[in-house]
């Protein structure tokens, strides 16, 4: 079974949307939970039996699809796709868990099991083809999600995500198609194969050219600045779960996409459009932090702080050094975690009150000790508070971006500072001071249900906060291998510099080793 | 004196023409049959077209394995050509045929399928596309885009309704002109080389090295004026909406593949040597208007407040799309054009079915037009599994993977890559994302909206019966699974291609 739990881990949800057609609608949240409980389990299996020394993919499968144009069904974990499979899972669990009452739910359930089937098939991906057609399917059960289930301008905001989205990607698909026509020019062979395309050395012409192809469909998903004004209408009209979903999933695609195809495919590109993307990814991290200071609505603050540590991922990504990479995968995780959470909580006082502007709140801490509690740790979190889960990947993607350049390294960190200005300003705002509002004096704190959803975030925010390292290993070496197949496609002599080269320093300490003896 | 012409019955190969004849012989024994008991239900004519037309499918694939054995296959004096175009092309025709001609056995009671000639003359219709691309002698083709338009207007006015007479009218004085603009054309490519095959006016022209350009250029234009009314190609696209709308769903869905893959395979025989003669002007007509008809038509499409005007526009934009195959013109590209056209005939057939099982008799109070996007409305409320195959649909020909147009997609733009015409590419693509928000749109509609009209009973089943769930069953798996035939297909289609040395 372990030869084919990749493709079990992918399918599983979806043959568990079809049959759940039948369940009857009362039975369906619990459909729901038990379904997502075992694609957890099945992702914790995969993490218990995955090999972390093995810096290459693990459980590969390899069915042939359309064998005359190259395409192949290959799906691969390694330690980059592993966390943030096994934490699509999760969010799919706590997701449907913590559903309050919706209309629909029936169909909700079945659209979140389809768009957890995309979710963990873009991660498995190793075939460019096969990678789109998870990626361009995540959109459609997003859609509906947003659509039919979001605020009043939900059409609006669904239409202009999909369409950001979709435009992007097909750009990306045309840089994919020019990727295989290349490999097959090389070899006389079509493969869309990503391993295949690891092993093709381009001329640095066509990596810049291929690299702003693929940049357009990944940075729209990211999103990164200026592609990002989709991301606080779908926010803003997204239901609760909706919106975890896409801050803890489905933005981390992007990211992901850039380590897995922009970094070892164009190694030239992205060092030559190394500072241009971390000049873009300042920006972002500055000014939608200015922006989210600006913000009255509680949502779109933790949208826009969300799409500002994106920011941070990004720099960390194009910092093109193991720590910086590490890290920017590890703040995946972490932001993946941390904003899902923020979210989560933005539904709990939503469901309550039925408005997200903070000027309606205001002493909450008095009347909801425990929501106050745990969206203090949260916040914490966000900020990047040592000893919270953000602190390690921010810190080392810094760190990474700091061999790089110290002065764009420094605006960052002076930025994440601005960062921790509107975060406490807004908790100061609903939490501290009186209770103004009659309707707030009563509010309930969080029930069972909320907490069930809520504790492991915090549990799993601490620790790995204080012990990232079951985590961070298999990260690291999957990563290391990675740069280090970077610095060996690398042709310009800039490049062979930015990007470190990772025998060598084996190499260099085995024989300090000897002349230790 | 005349000498006494002699020739061998063997020499004039007369199995070539078994695939078109069996559908004349087809409609006159439905003729016949009328003749001897008239006011016979239309179940049996449209079984027994179904049958003439299966036996039409296994004469293609007699001369499938024929062509795959000894290549291409000349007959009747040199008239017919069976190469593996034709072969393709035919069984695109006749499959697509056979899916649409159950169509007519509706809930409601339509008038024209009471009238046997109605499937007499759909059988014509049928042989005359068969002979327009199993030839490459300009007279010939001439003779089956006549047999089969003439039939094909006959067909449209038998919808009786306004706008049906009107829409025959106007592809007819469409029609009309485009013949003309062939017989012009043909004539000027005869006084040119002396010649009405194809193959000959392109050795001939070759040989003088094009010397009278002026003349192959007046020449080429009437020509693309004319194939491009066929085509409905901007700025020759004025009649589609409006021929869409006035006739019925199913025919307009068989409207937007049939007659299209005739005048494609028709366009590569002829545009194939004169790009690749290096007369550069065509090549960047050609591209102008490939890239117009897409994006203009993907534009008109976006404000459209009826389902089956935008799906008319959609249709126009796909055949620019396909177009493109021809200005590339490499084996891939042209194997590509035939791919997409496969995988677009289930998705838009399947499309327009869903139109046409949903048909109303009398158009309720508040909606406009037979198919309006108010119709729809909500529709997941009423009925979700008609809502989600719509949507299926939809999202196909959006091009979103793994639905079977994304495929043919995929194929099409690689070869544009391929053959070096990377701005196309680009331009290919960002179309599609254009075209995402109209099929969107519908979407929207019925997913995200409140019903807007009210409907005495389920709307989108009125007029659906066994054999049209069928039909649409078909096309749903075809749609869904085409993943599992693309390879299969696309090694038979780059085989045949290949070998007719396009």
């Amino acid at each position: 079974m372990l030869d084919h739990i990749l493709s079990i881990l992918i399918f599983f949800p979806a043959l568990a949307a079809v049959l759940g057609f039948v369940v009857h609608k009362d039975s369906m949240r619990s459909y729901g939970v038990a379904v997502s409980i075992i694609e957890f389990a099945l992702s914790l299996w995969l993490w218990y039996a995955f090999d972390n020394s093995v810096s290459g993919m693990q459980f590969m499968e390899q069915v042939a699809l359309i064998p005359a144009f190259g395409i192949n069904y290959i799906v691969g974990v390694d330690g980059i796709s592993l966390f943030i499979v096994i934490l699509a899972a999760f969010f799919t669990m706590i997701g449907i868990a913590s559903l309050t009452d919706t209309k629909d739910i029936k169909n909700m359930i079945i659209t979140l099991l389809f768009l957890q089937m995309t979710m963990v098939g873009v991660f498995f991906a190793l075939d460019a083809i096969v990678f789109y057609v998870f990626w361009e399917l995540s959109l459609v059960p997003m859609l509906y999600i947003i659509g039919a289930w979001g605020g009043p301008r939900r059409i609006y905001a669904s239409v202009k995500f999909f369409l950001y989205t979709f435009a992007g990607s097909l750009v990306m698909l045309v840089g994919m198609l020019f990727m295989a026509y290349f490999y097959y020019q090389a070899t006389g062979q079509w493969s869309f194969a990503l391993l295949d395309w690891y092993r093709l050395i381009l001329p640095e012409t066509f990596q810049l050219w291929l690299f702003v192809a693929f940049f357009f469909g990944f940075a729209i998903k990211v999103p990164m600045f200026p592609f990002h004004t989709w991301l606080p209408y779908a926010h803003g009209q997204a239901p609760t779960i909706g919106s975890v979903i896409l801050a803890a999933i489905l933005l981390k695609m992007g990211t992901y996409a850039f380590i897995r195809f922009s970094l070892p495919l164009f190694p030239d590109a992205a060092v030559f459009f190394m500072f241009p993307i971390a000049i873009l990814a300042i920006i972002m991290i500055i000014y939608t932090a200015m922006v989210a200071y600006a913000q009255k609505d509680i949502k779109q603050v933790v949208a826009y702080s969300s799409v500002s540590h994106m920011g941070v991922i990004i720099l960390g990504t194009f910092a093109l050094n193991v720590e910086g990479i590490s890290g920017s995968i590890f703040l995946m995780i972490a932001h993946g975690v941390v904003s899902g959470a923020l979210f989560l909580l933005v539904g709990v006082i939503y469901d309550r009150r039925h408005t997200k502007l903070m000027s309606e709140f205001g002493g909450l801490a008095k009347v909801m000790p425990k929501f106050a509690t745990i969206f203090g740790i949260m916040m914490m979190a966000s900020v990047g508070l040592p000893l919270t889960i953000n602190f390690v990947g921010e810190f080392l993607s810094l760190l990474g971006f700091y061999q790089q350049s110290h002065i764009l390294t420094l605006l960052a960190g002076i930025a994440i500072i601005v960062g921790a200005i509107y975060m406490l300003a807004a908790y100061k705002k609903m939490f501290f001071g009186e209770v103004t509002k009659e309707e707030n004096k009563n509010l309930p704190d969080v029930n069972k249900r909320e907490l069930i959803a809520l504790v492991p975030l915090v549990i799993i925010t601490i620790w790995l906060g204080i012990y990232p390292k079951p985590v961070l290993g298999p990260i690291n070496t999957s990563v290391e291998a990675v740069v280090e197949l970077m610095h060996e496609k690398a042709q310009s002599e800039e490049a062979k510099k930015r990007i470190p080269k990772i025998v060598e320093d084996i190499v260099i300490t085995k024989t300090s080793m000897k002349e230790a003896h | 004196m005349l000498s006494p012409i002699n020739i061998s019955m063997e020499s004039l190969n007369l199995m070539t023409l078994a695939p078109m004849l069996i559908p004349v012989v087809g409609a006159l024994l439905i003729l016949i049959v009328d003749l001897f008991k008239s006011g016979q239900d239309k179940s049996m004519y449209v079984m027994l077209s179904l049958l003439i037309l299966g036996i039409d499918f296994a004469a293609l694939l007699e001369s499938a394995g024929v062509f795959a054995k000894d290549g291409t296959v000349m007959g009747v004096f040199d008239v017919m050509l069976i190469d593996g175009l034709a072969i393709i092309s035919q069984f695109i025709i006749v499959a697509a045929s056979i899916l649409f001609i159950p169509l007519a056995l509706t809930q409601k009671r339509f008038h024209e399928f009471a009238y046997p000639e109605f499937f007499a003359l759909f059988l014509f219709m049928i042989s005359g596309f068969q002979f327009m691309v199993a030839t490459d002698n300009l007279i010939l083709i001439f003779v089956g885009l006549e047999t089969a338009s003439l039939a094909l207007y006959t067909l449209i006015a038998m919808h009786n309704r306004d706008k049906s007479f009107e829409a025959a009218v106007k592809y007819f004085t469409m029609g009309a002109l485009a013949a003309g603009f062939y017989s012009f054309g043909s004539m000027v490519f005869y006084a040119l080389t002396g010649s009405i095959e194809i193959n000959q006016i392109a050795s001939v022209l070759a040989a003088n090295n094009y010397a009278d350009i002026g003349f192959v250029l007046v020449a080429v234009v009437f020509m693309l004026a004319s194939f491009g009314f066929k085509l409905s190609m901007v700025p020759f696209h004025t009649w589609t909406p409006d021929v869409y709308e006035g006739s019925s769903a199913a025919l307009a869905g068989y409207m937007s593949i049939v007659p299209k893959i005739a005048a494609f395979v028709v366009a590569m025989r002829l545009f194939e040597f004169l790009i690749h003669s290096g007369v550069i002007w065509l090549e960047v007509v050609l591209y102008v208007m490939v890239v117009v008809t897409m994006t203009m038509a993907n534009i008109w499409a976006l404000v459209q407040s009826d389902v089956k005007r935008m799906l008319a526009y959609s249709s126009i934009s796909h055949a620019g799309f396909v177009m493109a195959a021809i200005l590339i013109g490499t084996t891939q590209s042209n194997s590509a054009l035939f791919l997409y056209w496969i995988l677009f005939s289930f998705t838009n057939l399947g499309s327009f079915t869903m139109l046409w099982i949903s048909r109303q008799k009398n158009l309720p109070h508040g909606q406009s037009s037979d198919h309006s996007f108010d119709k729809f409305a909500g529709l997941v409320k009423t009925s979700p599994l008609a809502a989600s195959i719509m949507a299926l649909f939809m999202l196909s020909l959006a091009g979103l993977p793994p639905f079977a147009l994304f495929w043919g997609k995929v194929y099409m733009i690689s070869s544009a890559v391929t053959g070096g015409y990377t701005v196309l590419a680009l331009i290919m693509a960002l179309n599609s994302a254009i075209a995402g928000y109209y099929y969107l749109k519908l979407i929207v509609y019925m997913f995200m909206k409140e019903p807007i009209i009210i409907h005495d009973g389920d709307v989108s089943v009125t007029n659906a019966t066994l054999p049209l769930k069928t039909i649409i069953g078909v096309a749903t798996i075809g749609t869904i699974f085409a993943l599992v035939a693309v390879n299969p297909l696309l090694e038979f289609i780059t085989a045949f291609v290949y070998n007719s040395g396009y």
